[in-house]
């Protein structure tokens, strides 16, 4: 009795001493973090002010919070930058590519992983190499070609969507691949055995049990799109099937001097990423780390 | 005529086999392959057929409009390394670029990373807040930075407010040639750094505490920790994000295009933008797709070399 008594006693004495040390050591740890997290939040919390005031006050009072609170730049915003239309094409990108990633992504990753046929290896290897390939590799032709059917009429948004689905396409293969595989066969056997047939297994089986990985693709090919720059800019030249970056890089051209209205624009676009990371904050971090690292 | 004999089955056994035989192949061959072939065939579409384009289109004089294609072999190539200046200087950019981004976005990850993962209470909140700027669309990022570096309105002027100064810290950070390159890379940075702490907080709260704890019993301090447990546990990771960061070095392009397009007087130019003017703005094509080869050939070189060590045995 009495030497489990000294024990402890002898751990608490322990502990205390090491609890003070740490109780330092996180001061510091929070120092640290709160300066960084400033570092990041702090140009965004100029955006937002900035948003809501008006252009005089800006020039006094550039980077404070605002004195007086307008919220005529966000309207203003929407009309002068054609927001209405953008956005929608932003989602319609989003979308159209997220869809045709999944499910042509999803196709190909299930017969790579389950039924590995003749030549996947082939296949994988081919897949790992072209994801090396950089991009100005083959913006050039590709340009060209892409200028080429736009000439025969086909829509330049079908032709950027296909082209996301390309880029996007190792990395959501190796992404689900690598989800199927870490399922267990077992399921999938036993409802052939019930009689299902390979789409059945396919949608009723696999599907709902990866469904985690369909969704960190999702995510990334989605914020990747409506974020994407540079191949919106170089096969996109019509204004009403702009998204929203290439618009809002003419949009900030024209109003360069209109910082109250080009900071309405900006927390515009960020809006819906902004909500979409906040609901999804575990998705977001976990899955673009996951993509980072598999890519 | 041919007269069209049907061989019928001998045995039961026989038709059995042949249905299984096809049935088989359907299964386990054809229709995996049908699952394949949409996804690939965009793919080769979009990417290897354009990027084996890219090499021939290299060879060519091509302006990039109307028929008149010549085959001038390596011709683009010398004269990129051998006679473009600008060239040579857009590519001591592209490396200038990298030894930042080897450094400065890995320093600033790596202490965030090692002081996060101490923090129990209140972890996931700085997490989520020092990512946000990952997910933002760069045209947002450098326009809310191009207004802050502003020399009358943003933070150098305010600086200089404050201290009594006259411009010091209020100058055009982007407009000068000695400054510019280096203002959009910490621009990039802000909103690239958040992804790589993310990154290695994730390897090191994945090392067993096992670790932490036999050390310490070994009387190992922090600095002892941290070299000898928490180093070599984050070791993949920050190995291939080194590679990583080493080859998107290479491709840079967002930021710069949005913020200087290379200027002033070329002082930010890369290869990309470079490119990108080339073959789009001045009407060389053929001059340009030489550039993208270029790059390729950088990119390949820097996995090359990480391969290579691989191969040697170092655990990446």
């Amino acid at each position: 009795m009495t030497a489990i008594g000294k024990v402890s006693l002898r751990d608490t004495v322990l502990q205390r001493g090491r609890s003070k040390e740490r109780s330092r050591l996180l001061v510091f740890n929070h120092t640290v973090l709160l300066l960084l997290t400033a570092f990041a939040v702090i140009p965004l919390l100029v955006l937002a002010f900035n948003s809501v005031k008006t252009n005089l006050e800006i020039g006094q009072n550039p980077l404070g919070p605002p004195v007086n609170v307008v919220a005529e730049n966000f309207p203003n915003a929407w009309e002068r930058g054609n927001f209405a239309v953008t956005m929608g094409n932003s989602v319609i990108y989003v979308v159209a590519t997220i869809a045709a990633e999944l499910v042509l992504g999803g196709l190909a990753a299930y017969a790579l992983a389950r039924k590995r046929p003749p030549g996947s290896d082939l296949l994988m290897l081919y897949f790992l190499v072209a994801s090396t390939i950089p991009l100005w590799m083959y913006i050039v032709p590709l340009f060209v070609q892409i200028n080429a059917l736009k000439r025969l009429g086909v829509d330049a948004r079908i032709l950027l969507i296909i082209v996301y689905v390309a880029g996007n396409a190792p990395l959501t293969i190796f992404l689900l691949r690598s989800y199927m595989i870490d399922l267990p066969t077992e399921l999938e056997d036993a409802a052939r055995v019930d009689g299902a047939n390979e789409f059945q297994v396919l949608t009723r089986i696999v599907l709902p049990l990866t469904k985690p990985g369909f969704l960190t693709v999702g995510l990334v090919v989605g914020l990747g799109v409506w974020n994407e720059f540079l191949l919106a800019l170089t096969f996109i030249h019509d204004p009403n099937q702009f998204p929203v970056t290439t618009s809002f890089y003419k949009f900030v051209d024209r109003f360069d001097r209109d910082w109250s209205l080009t900071s309405a624009g900006a927390i515009i676009i960020i809006f819906p990423v902004m909500v979409l990371f906040l609901a999804l904050q575990r998705q977001f971090i976990e899955g673009l780390a996951e993509g980072g690292i598999k890519t | 005529m041919a007269v069209y004999v049907q061989k019928k089955p001998t045995s039961i056994f026989e038709k059995v086999n042949d249905e299984t035989w096809r049935r088989k192949f359907l299964r386990n061959v054809l229709i995996p392959w049908i699952f394949i072939a949409p996804l690939l065939i965009i793919h080769i579409l979009v990417v290897a057929v354009p990027a084996v384009q890219g090499i021939y289109m290299s060879l060519t004089d091509w302006t990039g409009i109307g028929m008149n294609v010549n085959f001038i072999g390596l011709d683009n190539y010398h004269r990129l390394f051998f006679e473009d200046e600008t060239f040579a200087k857009a590519l001591g950019n592209n490396i200038a670029w990298m030894a930042f981004f080897l450094t400065v976005p890995f320093i600033l990850a790596l202490f965030c990373a090692t002081q996060l993962a101490q923090v129990k209470r209140g972890g996931m909140i700085y997490r989520s807040i020092l990512f946000i700027p990952y997910v933002l669309a760069s045209v947002v990022t450098t326009t809310i930075w191009k207004n802050l570096l502003n020399p009358r309105q943003g933070i150098g002027a305010a600086l200089d407010n404050l201290l009594g100064l006259e411009d010091v810290f209020g100058v055009a950070f982007l407009g000068r040639r000695e400054s510019a390159l280096m203002s959009i890379a910490f621009i990039d940075n802000w909103h690239f750094w958040g992804f790589l702490m993310i990154l290695f907080l994730a390897a090191m709260q994945s090392i067993p505490p096992v670790l932490y704890d036999a050390a310490k019993i070994d009387g190992a301090n922090r600095w002892d920790e941290f070299r000898h447990v928490t180093l070599p546990g984050i070791r993949p990771v920050m190995l291939f994000m080194y590679m990583m960061v080493a080859i998107w070095s290479f491709l840079a392009f967002d930021y710069i295009f949005l913020l200087t397009q290379g200027g002033p007087a070329g002082a930010s130019e890369v290869i990309a933008t470079q490119l990108y003017k080339n073959a789009f703005f001045r009407f060389q094509a053929g001059y340009g797709a030489a550039q993208g080869v270029v790059i390729s050939i950088f990119a390949g070189f820097i996995i090359l070399i990480f391969v290579t060590l691989r191969r040697r045995g170092w655990d990446i």
